[in-house]
């Protein structure tokens, strides 16, 4: 079963990445280049992606006409999607594990950080 | 077969060789790992040459020749990089031992073994060994008992192409580990193994029968597969029951494939299908099987197959709704559940009681369910008390359980279905 594991990043928490020090970056790059490794050679690793700062980011809606308004970024937003990895794995409790390992990424501060699991859906008819 | 388009005609031979010529290499080899890469570069070769070239006499002798020369070429290239690897490390170059397989088959045309039909069980046996996960059997299943190719594999379950490849090469190494060789399990491993075989061909089976959730997706395929790995079983042991009955189940399901969608992909549960949309030859192939599995006197116990397949058929063989004879089916699930004490039986063992005695009766074998650690959070208990309530008039609980059904399914179409069942009650007047 699929899961999708969520790595959210608080405000500013881009800006404080490109703060750390360059032994810390080093050693967090190598731990997800790691990381990706493990899972993909499991058989486990479907996708992951990193998004770029959302000092770019748009909000952005159909308008009358249906051409695309946008807006600037999001004044209220307290968290942002910073990247996620898509597993296939046999069950929640080794997307658990997966979660846990990935949020001993080495960076600045003492509590590693925070992973949202999420079960992906499937096409699956389980009905009769 | 020879009316096929030739690309057809070429892939079923492949398919239909790749378990024989696997057989045939592990027989002379020994190493199954570097036999089955050896068999995939030989069914890579031949997929490619013979629609362009045209197939050869000997389809299979040139499957094995050329098999047998990839893996001549992979000992060769190991004994040297030993010896590589001895001479940078200063040792002593030691004698590498060269498999006498090897080196009777280098000169001339490798001989051509002949077939030995029971290569395919003893590779399902292996394939589908316990010591592998399931999801690894599945894909080592299919890959070298069924001859798909690693990118039919890795697309049948939306993964990549490198993610299902180390799938397989940790299930191949799991088999090494573990020790199993490639001979026919004795009598009393037997059973139990096969019933792992059968357990693997139903997931298969369950993984194809799905909706396409998106253009390009073929997991029909898998059932197709499933199917066609389940007859060859069945020719191998025509008497055994269960085989028979799982076969006569995937069949008598697969009947009603065409009539399970809407045409906009909706889900249309079993009581409100077409069954003119049934396929009557793929149901009267499955309950003659299953007939016959029945009828066999040396009484081994009728099996879980045997039982879901004559559920199926009682279904099967309903030409309106109305005539199922449920008193049957509610035997049936009886049956099951003596059987073994799978939650999913109960459920549908409610549901028949419910047919046959009133919806209330079905949802007091509910009740007791809701202690069942392994329906915690499941959403099937939740829709089948909505269904029962519905049916018992009580509209507003059957919508709200309908709903909470819906926000707990993991399945795409079955939410669609459930929250468009609790609108469509809601605005019922």
């Amino acid at each position: 079963m699929k899961f999708m594991l969520i790595l959210n990043t608080p405000r500013d928490g881009y800006a404080k990445y490109m703060s750390w020090p360059k032994e810390v970056l080093e050693a967090n790059t190598a731990f997800m280049i790691e990381f990706s490794r493990k899972l993909s050679a499991a058989g486990e690793l479907v996708s992951t992606e990193g998004l770029a700062s959302p000092v770019q980011a748009k909000l952005v809606r159909a308008g009358r006409d249906g051409r695309p308004i946008t807006d600037g970024v999001f004044p209220e937003a307290k968290e942002f999607l910073a990247g996620y990895w898509i597993v296939d794995v046999d069950g929640p409790e080794r997307a658990y594990q997966l979660a846990a390992e990935a949020s001993t990424a080495p960076g600045i501060g003492d509590e590693p950080l925070w992973i949202e699991v999420r079960r992906i859906m499937s096409g699956h008819r389980d009905l009769e | 077969m020879t009316s096929a388009p030739p690309d057809l005609r070429v892939e079923g031979l492949l398919r239909e060789f790749a378990p024989q010529v696997l057989g045939a290499m592990v027989r002379r080899f020994r190493d199954f790992a570097a036999c089955e890469d050896a068999v995939q570069e030989a069914l890579a070769a031949a997929a490619a040459q013979w629609p362009r070239d045209g197939i050869p006499a000997q389809p299979r002798g040139w499957l094995l020749q050329v098999a047998q020369r990839r893996m001549i070429d992979h000992v060769r290239s190991e004994i040297a990089r030993r010896g590589r690897e001895a001479a940078v490390a200063g040792e002593t170059p030691v004698a590498v031992e060269t498999p006498v397989a090897v080196v009777s088959a280098l000169p001339g045309e490798p001989e051509i073994d002949p077939i030995d039909p029971d290569d395919t069980l003893v590779l399902l046996f292996m394939c589908c060994h316990p010591a592998l996960s399931p999801a690894s059997a599945i894909a080592l299943t299919l890959r070298a008992v069924g001859g798909l190719t690693m990118a039919e594999i890795a697309k049948a379950f939306l993964v990549p192409a490198s993610t299902m490849a180390q799938r397989i090469s940790r299930a191949k190494q799991s088999i090494k580990a573990s020790g199993v060789r490639f001979q026919m399990p004795d009598a009393r491993e037997r059973a139990l193994r096969l019933s792992s075989v059968l357990h693997v061909l139903y997931l298969v089976f369950n993984e194809g029968y799905t909706t396409s959730a998106g253009p390009g997706l073929h997991r029909t395929d898998l059932s197709n597969e499933a199917i066609r790995l389940t007859r060859a079983v069945h020719r191998l042991l025509p008497g055994d029951g269960e085989v028979a009955g799982l076969l006569a189940l995937m069949l008598l399901t697969d009947a009603r494939r065409a009539a399970r969608t809407g045409p906009g992909g909706e889900l249309i549960p079993l009581d409100e299908q077409d069954r003119k949309r049934w396929d009557a030859q793929a149901i009267a192939e499955g309950v003659g099987l299953l007939s016959a599995a029945l009828r066999r006197p040396q009484g081994a116990p009728v099996g879980e197959y045997q039982l879901q397949a004559a559920i199926a058929a009682v279904h099967g063989e309903a030409a309106r709704v109305e005539d199922t004879d449920w008193p049957q089916i509610l035997a049936l699930y009886g049956g099951l559940l003596r059987l073994s004490d799978n939650p999913m039986v109960a459920l549908n063992h409610a549901i028949a009681t419910a047919m046959v005695h009133g919806p209330q009766a079905g949802l007091e074998l509910l009740t007791p369910l809701d202690d069942d650690e392994r329906l915690r959070g499941h959403h099937r208990l939740d829709a089948v008390r909505a269904h029962l309530l519905e049916r018992a008039g009580n509209r507003q609980a059957a919508v709200a359980l309908y709903r909470a059904a819906a926000e707990k399914t993991t399945s795409v179409p079955e939410r669609n279905y459930l929250e468009m069942r609790a609108a469509r009650l809601n605005a019922a007047p």
